[in-house]
């Protein structure tokens, strides 16, 4: 489903992405984990090309951009079509409600009907739980409300492969818990996902293959219980020793 | 020196009666002058300087070079001369060139290019002050950066800017007395003809000042209904 050869990605002189390789199949949920400025943010972010990568290949759904050459807008808006992106900080739209911000991709981009694109979002807000909350805006929700409506709203442009940027960091402990419910329910669906996270927790439920990240490059990857409980990489044990 | 008295008294008296029947025949002319000449040239050169504003912060922001400099020069050029010497160009200046232009015509386009500068600034800022993550969830949902703009980035922006919008309106009704000078018969000039003609320069004149602190204070309140509405999804 995604493939990803030798990416490098460069700001100014600092390179973040030393070639990362990646290989996953549909339906697999992979974990990023390391350090804070391992580059697994950037990582995602070249991904659904918020970031353009200086160089390398990325291959989602067979659909390929190769970085080497230059790229056009057009060919970068529809390989965003891809993949659906949940941020750390949600970045809901603060004018629109609820149901407005799942609304507005299907309606502005994909031209469905209003009548719909309705229907459909309030399906989707169903999913994550907030039935009630469809004509809330923003301010009227908490951390985690509007964290599950930044998920229906990446769900409703139909993505094959989501991913996720630290989704749960800005959230009180007390609502992680109602955002990794509906990953967990995301990830029984059968949707790809990738997922940048510090909740271990998570990671070793949930995660098919949990990669480890440090510098710019993979350190380790494997199963969860390989990387959480045998890890091969000196780097890798250091970092999770750190944890505990 | 009773006498005296009484004949300075119903001087004053008399005096006080003219006054009085000069500031009413003259409000109505006055009125005249805001209703067909003042309130129109504002909201007209308003209308049009906001598209010109829109127009100049979007080229101001593109990655586009040459857009950048028009727009550069445009607010440079606009801001660093007086709005009189910009109507006088147009009024008196241009038929040199073959260029006649009516006073009506000539005001709107001083006062919308002028409108058009000030409010570039206002709304590029604005812009500016929306967070990255409004375009980047923008982006992530498919949108290219014209569907961003129209529909999440510009609307935020505008409850940003309605406060120093309305500054720059509330200048624009005032600086409409300086259509006086390129022959439009809005207001002020009204005041001016009758205080040539009764000798009642200071009543005059404090009648236009009146009337337009009047309209700029109805403006305000109508400043204050829009924030409120615009607020209604921010946290208060």
């Amino acid at each position: 489903m995604v493939r990803v050869t030798n990416l490098i990605k460069q700001f100014g002189e600092l390179e973040v992405l030393k070639g990362m390789e990646l290989n996953i199949e549909k339906g697999k949920i992979v974990v990023l984990i390391g350090p804070s400025g391992s580059g697994k943010t950037t990582f995602l972010r070249c991904l659904n090309v918020l970031e353009t990568p200086t160089s390398g290949i990325v291959e989602i759904d067979q659909k390929v951009l190769d970085f080497s050459n230059s790229v056009s807008k057009k060919a970068v808006i529809q390989f965003r079509s891809l993949t659906g992106m949940v941020f750390q900080n949600y970045n809901l739209f603060p004018h629109m409600t609820a149901l407005g911000n799942v609304m507005e991709g299907p309606v502005t981009v994909k031209k469905i009907p209003k009548q719909l694109a309705q229907k459909k979002a309030e399906e989707l807000l169903q999913k994550v739980g907030l039935a009630n909350k469809m004509n809330d805006y923003p301010f009227q929700l908490s951390g985690g409300q509007q964290q599950r409506v930044g998920i229906a709203r990446a769900l409703a442009m139909e993505p094959k492969v989501m991913l996720f940027d630290e989704p749960t960091s800005a959230l009180d402990p007390e609502l992680v818990g109602e955002v990794l419910k509906v990953m967990e329910d995301l990830a029984k669906d059968g949707m790809t996902m990738i997922v940048v996270t510090h909740e271990m927790r998570f990671a070793k439920d949930v995660a098919d293959e949990v990669i480890f990240m440090d510098g710019g490059h993979i350190v380790e990857q494997g199963p969860p219980e390989q990387i959480f409980n045998r890890p091969q990489e000196a780097r890798t044990r250091q970092f999770l020793r750190v944890l505990e | 020196m009773a006498k005296m008295y009484q004949s300075n008294s119903s001087f004053i008296d008399e005096k006080m009666i003219r006054f009085f029947d000069i500031a009413q025949s003259s409000l109505l002319p006055l009125l005249e002058g805001a209703l067909y000449y003042t309130i129109p040239l504002t909201f007209i050169s308003f209308c049009i300087g906001l598209i010109l504003a829109v127009l100049s912060a979007i080229a101001r922001i593109s990655t586009i070079k040459i857009f950048q400099k028009i727009s550069r020069v445009y607010v440079s050029i606009i801001r660093g001369t007086p709005l009189l010497v910009q109507l006088f160009i147009i009024f008196y200046g241009l038929p040199n060139i073959g260029i006649i232009l009516d006073p009506f015509p000539s005001a709107i386009i001083g006062f919308s290019l002028n409108v058009g500068a000030y409010g570039s600034e206002i709304i590029r800022a604005a812009i500016l002050s929306i967070p990255k993550g409004q375009w980047e969830a923008s982006f992530s949902i498919g949108m290219s950066y014209r569907q961003a703009l129209k529909r999440i980035i510009l609307p935020q922006a505008s409850r940003v800017s309605v406060p120093p919008l309305s500054n720059t309106f509330i200048s624009l009704v005032k600086d409409t007395s300086l259509a006086s000078l390129v022959l439009v018969t809005e207001m002020f000039r009204k005041a001016q003809q009758i205080a040539a003609r009764e000798n009642e320069f200071l009543l005059l004149y404090a009648e236009a000042g009146l009337i337009y602190w009047v309209i700029c204070f109805l403006l305000s309140i109508i400043q204050m209904k829009i924030e409120n509405r615009l607020e209604r999804y921010i946290a208060k």
